[in-house]
């Protein structure tokens, strides 16, 4: 304990039983947790460095470990709970800001499972995926409400530029430097696989994936790391990076120690510097300035790019949104406060922002009310955890949904939440070669397939119960979901009825 | 209980329609016939018809059915539509009282011309200007409802089965080119007068027959446009949208088709022609909010021809059949059979298929 003055948060219990000393979970940890003490003959553990990302666990042949939550607690106190005694002797301790990862853990209310969907019972048939057509197919972009035709009367068919997605979800800005080569690899190809997208975030795109452009989101971030002519043109769209639902207002920091071989050159950054993304973007000091980077990205790729603006969900975003629709943007990201991050200081991350099932409610209405939610297509993140929430979010109003921490779950990380530290045993948020290795793009890409297929195969069967054969029919209609337990006010955000009425 | 706008009711429904493509003269009590044999499929909560070419001595003027529930919402209605149109004229809707049909509103009718000073202060062409007055009675104006709006055609439903429907309002008095009928099942209680078919705006009136499952994606779409979706049916939002597609954005009939029943993805892949793959693609992609999932069949009446369409799966029985110069459209063949015993040609329109009928040019 020391001058630290706390306890291990969590406990490895070993069945000395099952334990042979095959020492793998040592080798596996890259926290340095494990360790065998020859004149005892066992393997012993320094808990104190436990993130409890269960890779030993994993990993242990003969089951013979497990880690539990420590139940050595302080005296119980409503005010004064764990998490917070914790934090301050850790802040007293350094004098540093909290730092923390991944999406907002604490106990507020998740709307997506207060919402619960219709299906088709006696008036209106229910219909069978497996026997029918069920589309799932999602062009992202502007669809603007004017026909034109030539002198003889035929259509124009020229369309702004759209994405074309087998299913509404894509997976989100994850960065190369905050998450590994191989994760990298893993999304780009998964995505080509599905017939989806995956987005670059704002580290560069590394020069092995270009090939796979047409299923790629190239992001301009404040830092504009790796932003040059030949990447604006290599993906299927482009998106601007206003901010980020785990920290809304505040910019990046990714440690020098982590700006090495390739992640240096693909930032276009000197090695070990450390990579600072402002917290605004310099350029855009207010909407109009956004307008003005809109479409120098639109001229430097011939308008045959959509242009995404990425915003967090915030207290003002029905206003916000109505200002981007009508900054030339295509297509309106939002992430709500519980989406992901690889780090960030953890008062903000907990304490900024808002749901995104509301942020999202509210958008989708206010642009109706404006008549412009043809301009723009809303994709919203943060979180979306199964094939269910990204059906509520189609019927709350989004043309798509973006997941990062369900993908990142997929290629095999616990969410301990401390990508910050750089030491992933699970080779997705390290920069280490040796645990890089770890993760198997052809592994990697295969799972991620694989939820995304089962995902597909859920979509349809809600859809196919709703008697709704074409996601675009789900696309705003609240009147397949209905609330439960939730306060008018909130009903009335949602734009729900609640259920039995 | 909430009344029928406040809350939404699916129902089930019976369609039929005539046209004669020479434009001649059909009595409006041959669709009460024709609605005969499909008894069973309404349960006598809802029936209406609309007749087109009923009105030749007033054919240049919007004939305006209205339902008030008393006679001081008249009134008060009337001053408001005298600030707006010149009413050439006024009166009641000749009915016969019959046991079948009670609780009748007021029913009125009026010929009118929107005046030449508010359509230029307003800067709206006559037909936008006519349609916002509908809007904006049917949801501002408590107790008052116009059922009708278009030119030389009109609307008469009420709460019954079609044929007591009919009999109330002396249907076999007015000829017209072309008829539609409906007989409504809603699944709820109790039915009202404004919520049977046919729904019409304007000229285009919708008969309907099923349960779209798009329906608030289509309403929350639609009403961008100013248009307010009063009933909360599904036959209310379809006419909203043909008249959005039609008459405001110029799509012809079959390209409003094959937005609002628009083919599958796969179909529109394997287009062999590439200008039709480029155009379905196009329409499908703008209009992705229009599209119509859910089981219907409809017939869209408008000025000079009807339009018949099954959503693209075909959920909804719908036949198609001729004799002569007249064409049929009905749920049911019996329908068909019940009028014209030598109907030629019956046959089923595929799912997404419309089958679009006009009189010919002059004849109407």
């Amino acid at each position: 304990m020391g001058m630290e003055y706390l306890a291990p948060e969590f406990e490895v219990v070993r069945n000395r039983d099952r334990c042979t000393n095959c020492r793998i979970c040592q080798q596996q940890c890259a926290h340095e947790v494990h360790r065998f003490d020859p004149k005892r003959g066992i393997m012993i553990s320094d808990e104190s460095k436990c993130v409890n990302c269960q890779r030993c666990v994993a990993f242990c042949p003969t089951r013979a470990l497990k880690i539990v939550k420590s139940d050595c607690s302080f005296r119980p106190n409503a005010n004064w709970r764990e998490s917070a005694i914790r934090e301050i002797y850790k802040q007293a301790n350094s004098g540093g800001v909290l730092l923390s990862s991944m999406g907002n853990p604490n106990d507020l209310p998740v709307y997506w499972d207060r919402l619960l969907l219709n299906a088709s019972q006696v008036t209106n048939p229910s219909i069978d995926p497996l026997r029918e057509p069920m589309e799932t197919k999602v062009f992202l972009g502007k669809k603007p409400q004017r026909i034109t035709r030539d002198e003889t009367g035929k259509l124009n068919c020229q369309l702004p530029p759209q994405i074309e997605l087998s299913m509404p979800v894509m997976f989100s800005a994850m960065s190369y430097g905050s998450i590994s080569y191989n994760a990298h690899a893993s999304l780009a190809r998964a995505a080509s696989e599905l017939g989806i997208l995956y987005n670059t975030g704002e580290g560069g795109l590394h020069e092995d994936f270009y090939r796979y452009g047409p299923n790629t989101i190239v992001q301009v971030a404040s830092g504009r790391f790796g932003v040059h002519e030949g990447y604006l043109n290599a993906g299927a769209a482009i998106e601007i990076k206003i901010g980020q639902g785990a920290k809304p207002g505040i910019g990046g920091h990714l440690p020098g120690a982590k700006i090495v071989g390739d992640v240096s050159r693909t930032r276009m950054i000197p090695e070990g510097s450390d990579a600072i993304s402002p917290a605004p973007h310099h350029d855009i000091y207010s909407i109009e300035d956004l307008r003005q980077l809109v479409y120098s990205l639109k001229e430097a790729t011939r308008y045959q790019k959509p242009v995404i603006v990425k915003v967090a969900a915030v207290h003002n975003i029905a206003a916000i949104a109505s200002g981007i629709a009508r900054s030339g943007a295509d297509i309106i990201a939002i992430d709500g406060f519980r989406g992901g991050t690889g780090a960030a200081p953890t008062m903000i991350r907990d304490h900024v922002g808002i749901p995104i099932e509301l942020a999202l409610a509210a958008v989708d209405q206010r642009l109706r009310e404006e008549g412009i939610r043809s301009d723009v297509s809303l994709v919203v993140g943060g979180s979306i955890r199964s094939a269910a929430d990204v059906v509520k979010a189609v019927a709350l109003g989004a043309d798509a949904c973006y997941i990062g921490t369900a993908a990142l779950l997929a290629l095999g990380c616990h969410l301990c939440r401390t990508c910050q530290s750089g030491k992933c045993s699970w080779g997705i948020a390290t920069q280490r070669p040796e645990l890089v290795s770890r993760l198997d793009p052809d592994t990697g890409s295969r799972r991620l397939v694989n939820l995304m297929t089962a995902w597909h195969h859920e979509i349809m069967e809600f859809m196919g119960g709703m008697g709704i054969n074409s996601i675009e029919a789900l696309r705003g209609n609240r009147l397949m979901l209905r609330g439960l337990g939730l306060t008018e006010r909130e009903l009335s955000v949602l734009g729900v009825a609640h259920a039995g009425e | 209980m909430k009344p029928e706008g406040q809350v939404r009711i699916p129902s089930g429904c019976a369609i039929a329609a005539v046209i004669s493509r020479e434009g001649r003269p059909i009595s409006g009590g041959l669709m009460a016939e024709a609605m005969k044999p499909m008894h069973d499929r309404s349960n006598g909560l809802g029936g209406g018809f609309a007749g087109y070419g009923i009105y030749p001595e007033y054919k240049d003027f919007y004939a305006l059915h209205l339902f008030f529930d008393q006679r001081a919402t008249r009134k008060n209605c009337e001053v408001f539509l005298k600030e707006r149109f010149e009413i050439i004229k006024s009166e009641i809707i000749p009915t016969r009282k019959i046991p079948a049909i009670t609780g009748e509103p007021v029913i009125w009718r009026y010929f009118v011309a929107p005046l030449r000073s508010v359509l230029t202060s307003m800067q709206l062409d006559e037909k936008e200007f006519v349609a916002r007055t509908v809007m904006y009675i049917n949801a501002c104006v408590d107790g008052a409802y116009v059922f009708s709006s278009g030119k030389n055609m009109g609307t008469f439903k009420a709460v019954g089965f079609p044929e007591d429907v009919a009999e109330f309002y002396r249907l076999e008095e007015y000829e017209g080119y072309s008829w539609t009928a409906h007989g409504r099942y809603p699944t709820n209680t109790p039915g009202w007068w404004g919520g049977a078919h046919p729904f019409t705006l304007l000229d285009y009136s919708v008969v309907h027959n099923g349960e779209i499952s798009s329906y608030d994606a289509n309403r929350r779409f639609i009403e961008m446009f100013g248009y307010k979706c009063t009933l909360q049916t599904d036959t209310e939002v379809i006419t909203y949208i043909m008249d959005y597609l039609v008459r405001v954005q110029g799509l012809t009939l079959e390209e409003a088709a094959s937005v609002i029943a628009a083919p599958f993805w796969s179909t529109i892949q394997r287009k062999t022609d590439l200008a039709d793959r480029e155009k379905h693609l196009y329409l499908r992609t703008l209009f992705s909010s229009l599209l119509i999932t859910g089981p219907f069949s409809i017939v869209l009446g408008f000025t000079g021809g009807l339009m018949a369409l099954n959503d693209r799966l075909k959920l909804r029985s719908m036949v198609v059949g001729e004799k002569e110069d007249r064409v049929y459209i009905a749920s049911e063949e019996a329908a068909i059979r019940a009028v014209e015993p030598e109907a030629e040609h019956i046959w089923a329109p595929a799912g997404g298929e419309p089958v679009v009928i006009r009189v010919k040019d002059g004849a109407y």
